[in-house]
């Protein structure tokens, strides 16, 4: 009984008792879910495009942190290493599309995947010969990111918001209803999209396809410097954060791997719902660090009732 | 030449369905055979057996189970790590309970814990295909690493969360343990991953073999065919994870010696997975071949600037070694993306036509 109680009762009491910790902690997750949610944003746009399963997103975040963190330690100003890192980011969707993907067209799924995960290896190797493998801080305040934090006190409880964090949702609904405009209303956009639904047909009305596959990863190679900037303001430029990449797969599992809405919905439920369940049931029943697999377990359990996803396509199968 | 095939006459089904229809595949295992079980004792050092032998042997293994579920049944796993990890946990708590079981009967035992787990992560494999699978594997993947960190009883509520092997003698001669001799340890290694590859080329030629590749290469027709997809993909579940977790046990008692949790963790599974893929999906030789390059690189980067007189500090050969061997995953990708075995089936055709080019 007593088992069933702290699994069924106290944890929602304790929610109950103290809403502004509730507050705090939805909050928390809040934040994690937005980065999730465009770390797998970087992954659906090239998934759509290409149907390539881009295991180097979580690199490329990496990557993108770490050259304008070391741009600006060689003397550059903050606000000319970011124009110099979006060109860093150009240079390496030609390299990637030029040396990786056009050799590899038609291949196999599978074969384009461990491609990704051997640009991961490579980009890992080359990152630390380059800038070293040691924890960096982010140029926060050079970039103008308010770093102080704001206090609002509901309940008689005490509730504190970080700016930076603000900033961040901020920015990343800015990002994200940038992209849908440009997806849905550019020609470029229209094209990324036509090139999801049918490679062939899109090749046929004259659509470049390195092209578009350059741009769709320069795409990718932006998004990856904001979630970059993002992070590594909340806890360091390392190449630790590599395993981000990891928390964005239940993600694409959950919204589906074509649906840029997916993303956005599943990156934030799975944020928050990770974080309540770490602190309520996570911490005093199994001992913590749930988070590592937790996300993985939610969208398993979905799956098994919605394979594609919960806004994945129909999966529907010809014989 | 070497590969002349003319004359070889098959007068009956049995001889055409031979394990070894052309002669000279069989004397080229014969002679691949001598050299692992006598030239290799006879001339290898302690470094040799330690460094590239055993973990050649024990990673092929391993990626063996994992072709089987990939590159038979089609079934995409990133979480082969995980299940090495349950074989390897299984075989020391059998090992330290009972402590008079025979290791070989601990380490065929361990196997079934992680063919269980195994089948039991496969179910979602009943509903979800692809990438979407390959993840739902990753969930395995995350879920085993951390039970093996926060289950104390694991690993015996070691202080230091660590599994260590204790020296298991069988018939008198200390096979595993710190006492072992690295010579037994590779005769012992190499005799399982024999007898577990006799069984894998059989199973996967045969009944069961046709029936994963029909599954793999279309499961809707194989259905219609009158195949039992549920079946057949968890028997590739439980094949696969057996061999992955007796892969995983030998890993830990006949090679490390000591192992913790994250020792199990995703480098693990993608190591395995590269193996499989760069040796090549859906053939049983690919593995060993597979194993062989991606153990010994980093040997062989780590040596070539010393061999020169470059001087290069060690965390300097540590980066261009991850560099250099993603560079050469996506070459090889490019080159061939059937893997090495078709490399050497590229050979052998070449072989058997000389001198002639058609």
């Amino acid at each position: 009984m007593e088992f069933l109680n702290d699994i069924l009762i106290k944890p929602f009491a304790d929610m109950a008792a103290a809403p502004d910790f509730l507050l705090q902690v939805l909050w928390e997750g809040l934040v994690g879910g937005v980065l999730y949610a465009l770390i797998a944003l970087g992954f659906v746009l090239i998934y759509k495009s290409s149907r390539i399963f881009n295991f180097a997103q979580g690199i490329m975040v990496v990557f993108a942190a770490l050259t304008l963190v070391g741009l600006y330690e060689k003397g550059v100003p903050a606000l000319l290493a970011l124009p110099l890192t979006l060109a860093v980011m150009l240079v390496l969707a030609m390299t990637i599309e030029r040396v990786v993907l056009r050799p590899l067209v038609n291949q196999p799924d599978i074969i384009l995947f461990m491609a990704t995960i051997g640009i991961t290896l490579f980009l890992i190797g080359f990152g630390e010969l380059i800038f070293g493998g040691e924890n960096k801080v982010m140029i926060t305040e050079q970039l103008f990111i308010p770093t102080g934090s704001i206090v609002f006190e509901p309940f008689g409880g005490f509730v504190s918001i970080e700016e930076k964090d603000l900033t961040a949702v901020i920015g990343a609904m800015v990002l994200v209803a940038a992209l849908l405009v440009f997806l849905n209303k550019s020609k470029i956009g229209r094209a990324i999209r036509a090139l999801g639904d049918d490679h062939q047909a899109a090749l046929s009305v004259g659509i470049s396809l390195s092209t578009i596959w350059v741009i769709v990863w320069f795409i990718a190679g932006v998004i990856a410097l904001a979630t970059g900037i993002v992070w590594g303001a909340r806890a360091g430029v390392s190449f630790a954060l590599e395993v981000i990449a990891f928390k964005a797969l239940p993600v694409l599992m959950l919204g589906g791997l074509e649906s840029v809405m997916g993303a956005i919905i599943g990156g934030l439920a799975i944020g928050i719902l990770e974080k309540l369940f770490e602190i309520y049931w996570g911490q005093p029943l199994l001992g913590g660090n749930t988070e590592a697999w937790f996300a993985y377990m939610l969208a398993l359990l979905v799956l098994l009732f919605r394979p594609q996803g919960l806004f994945g396509e129909k999966i529907i199968e010809r014989v | 030449m070497f590969y002349r095939t003319a004359g070889q006459f098959k007068t009956s089904y049995e001889a055409d369905h031979a394990l070894f229809p052309v002669r000279q595949d069989a004397f080229l295992l014969g002679v691949v055979l001598v050299i692992a079980f006598v030239i290799f004792p006879l001339t290898a050092s302690e470094f040799t057996f330690r460094a590239l032998l055993i973990p050649v042997l024990i990673y092929s293994l391993a990626a063996l189970g994992l072709n089987i579920l990939t590159g038979y049944a089609g079934q995409l796993s990133l979480g082969t790590g995980a299940f090495m990890g349950v074989g390897a946990y299984a075989c020391y708590k059998l090992i330290t309970i009972f402590p008079e079981m025979n290791i070989v009967v601990a380490i065929a035992l361990s196997g079934f814990f992680s063919a269980a787990i195994g089948v039991l992560f496969g179910l979602p494999s009943l509903r979800i295909k692809g990438f979407y699978l390959a993840i739902a594997t990753l969930a395995a993947q995350f879920f085993l690493v951390w039970l093996f960190q926060k289950w104390a009883w694991l690993y015996n509520d070691n202080a230091s969360g660590a599994i260590q092997v204790p020296n298991i003698d069988m018939f008198g001669i200390t096979v595993a343990g710190p006492r072992a001799t690295a010579i037994t340890q590779y005769y012992f290694v190499l005799c399982v991953v024999c007898v577990i590859t006799f069984f894998a080329i059989n199973i996967t030629r045969g009944r069961i073999g046709r029936m994963w590749k029909a599954v793999r290469d279309m499961d809707i027709a194989a259905e219609l065919v009158g195949i039992n997809l549920m079946r057949s993909k968890l028997m590739a579940f439980f094949v696969s994870s057996y061999v992955v977790g007796i892969a995983g046990a030998l890993f830990v008692f006949l090679w490390r010696g000591a192992a913790e949790a994250n020792l199990f963790d995703i480098p693990l599974s993608f190591r395995v997975l590269f193996i499989a893929i760069i040796g090549g999906l859906g053939s049983i030789l690919g593995n060993f071949l597979g194993a062989i390059l991606i153990v010994a690189l980093p040997v062989i980067i780590g040596s070539v600037p010393q061999a020169f007189g470059i001087p290069l500090d060690s965390a300097m050969v540590e980066h261009l070694n991850i560099m250099i061997i993603g560079a050469l995953i996506i070459a090889f990708l490019i080159i061939e993306p059937h893997g090495l075995a078709r490399f050497w089936a590229m050979i052998r055709e070449k072989f058997i036509l000389w001198p002639f080019p058609h």
